[in-house]
């Protein structure tokens, strides 16, 4: 029996969800509450925006938005599955979610990786 | 007697799965919200990488972006999108030790470790996160 | 001083019955059991069919929690009957009902023959490729290899697990928690060597991936087995598995 190719869509779908684990928290914090009250100061505007655009910070960001798509798209599937007993249209809500994903990414990477 | 008896193939009971079964039991309720999690992943990261291209376009449009956040109705809803996040995280590294089981040597690494491992790690990321954006 | 507690005389159990020869749908009876302290929700059964209606059906065996064969549903928790009390359920009424997920057959007996061939195509039992003749001696086996695979062995195939799976009863393909625990007792055990064969039947769509974690069966599991800890470990096996192939094709045997 052929095994199944899970584990490649698995692999993102932990990567993602630790990801967003350890890095989202401080970043809705600090980028959507904190600054925005003025909690906090940010630092100059001109090393924030060195930081953005250095290649490694870009590349990281891609990175870190295909991680959370993929996340998103593996569980989100498996949530229509069960939540709404949909389990019957595996193959397309399947291609439905990680195309979903695999658009966001590219759409992503364009625009983050245009900053530089 | 029942019309609709089968001699020696009486007819198997099978209950339908209600639509709402996760209703019925609170952990399931908790596990399809701990699953839902994922959509408000989907917005964090959509805002985040709004605001890295706004950033990019300068000063003022980062003003205004932030002035933007700032309205009361926006505040609201992004400390309900920090605890759905915070719910996520802490569901997440708390069911990590029941995946990583590691053995060194003849030892099992403790559970606990684990856990603290993952903890200090969300730690150390926020933190150096924080600094990057920071004042300094 | 001690509060004294008001001890009821009698408890009401409403019990699920299906009787296809005389009705087409479910229906619950009602019945008054004398209450102990000391009794079991099987200690109730008992008595009911003992003295009031002896045509209840359902399953029990050792009545102290090693065969797995009571598991039911008490007000909607699969517990096994021998070992819940009566006590721990008052006031009542008390709803019994048979596990979910399984046909019903009658009353509160279910079919199990689903979990019996996936339990066999598991494979749970040691695969070696060579057997050791007898006069060679034992497999030895030190206390911390014991220690890997000893809590997957209390698995008493009670079906509990699979009664608390949402994933089960949505998609009755799944394999479920109680035989891939199983399936880890082996190939955690030293003196296995059945691992890869094991992997080509649960590394599926309704093998381990359809598990989504909702971590029910090892709440409800009464011999802290742990199935959502062996299947996740099991997910984790499987994938560095699958990229250890992919990046080193092994030839074929």
């Amino acid at each position: 029996m052929k095994r199944s190719r899970e584990p490649i869509i698995w692999v993102l779908f932990g990567g993602g969800g630790m990801a967003s684990a350890l890095f989202l928290p401080v970043l809705i914090l600090v980028l959507f509450i904190a600054l925005p009250l003025g909690w906090v100061q940010s630092a100059p505007i001109d090393d924030l925006q060195w930081l953005v655009r250095h290649p490694l910070t870009r590349l990281g960001l891609i990175v870190f938005v295909m991680l959370c798509l993929f996340h998103w798209a593996h569980r989100f599937r498996y949530t229509l599955y069960d939540g709404l007993q949909l389990s019957h249209l595996n193959e397309v809500i399947a291609v439905l979610m990680y195309g979903m994903a695999m658009v966001g990414t590219v759409v992503g990477a364009y625009l983050i990786w245009g900053v530089g | 007697m029942n019309p609709g008896y089968r001699l020696y193939y009486p007819r198997w009971y099978r209950k339908r799965v209600p639509i709402f079964w996760w209703l019925h039991k609170r952990s399931y309720a908790v596990f399809i919200a701990r699953e839902l999690t994922s959509v408000f992943v989907v917005y964090a990261v959509a805002v985040v990488v709004a605001l890295v291209l706004t950033l990019n376009k300068g000063e003022p449009a980062w003003e205004a972006a932030m002035s933007r956040l700032s309205h009361p109705l926006v505040i609201t809803a992004h400390v309900l999108v920090l605890f759905v996040i915070l719910f996520h995280t802490i569901t997440w590294l708390n069911l990590a030790p029941m995946a990583i089981v590691v053995k060194l040597g003849d030892r099992k690494v403790p559970p606990t470790a684990v856990l603290i491992g993952h903890y200090g790690a969300w730690f150390a990321c926020s933190v150096v996160v924080a600094w990057l954006l920071l004042w300094r | 001083m001690s509060e004294t507690l008001t001890v009821p005389e009698t408890v009401i159990l409403e019990v699920f019955r299906y009787r296809p020869e005389v009705e087409s749908e479910p229906t619950f009876d009602s019945f008054e059991v004398p209450f102990h302290p000391e009794w079991m929700i099987l200690d109730a059964l008992n008595y009911i069919k003992d003295d009031l209606d002896g045509s209840l059906s359902y399953r029990w065996a050792c009545r102290m929690g090693v065969c797995g064969s009571c598991g039911m549903l008490a007000n909607g928790q699969p517990v096994l009957t021998c070992a819940t009390y009566l006590e721990s359920l008052l006031p009542g009424p008390i709803r019994i009902e048979p596990l979910e997920g399984f046909p019903v057959i009658r009353d509160l007996v279910g079919d199990i023959g689903d979990f019996m061939n996936k339990l066999s195509d598991v494979k749970p039992w040691l695969i070696r490729d060579e057997e050791k003749p007898v006069e060679d001696g034992e497999y030895l086996q030190t206390p911390s290899q014991l220690a890997d695979y000893k809590q997957y062995s209390m698995c008493i195939n009670c079906m509990l697990c699979y009664s608390a799976c949402p994933v089960y009863r949505l998609e009755p393909e799944f394999i479920g928690p109680a035989a891939i625990a199983l399936a880890q007792r082996y190939n955690l055990d030293s003196r296995d060597e059945g691992a890869e064969e094991r992997m080509d039947v649960l590394s599926q769509h309704d093998g381990i991936w359809g598990c989504t974690l909702v971590g029910e069966c090892t709440e409800v599991c009464p011999k802290g087995v742990d199935p959502a800890g062996a299947i996740q470990r099991y997910k984790v096996s499987a994938t560095m598995d699958y990229f250890k192939s992919l990046l080193m094709p092994r030839s074929s045997s």
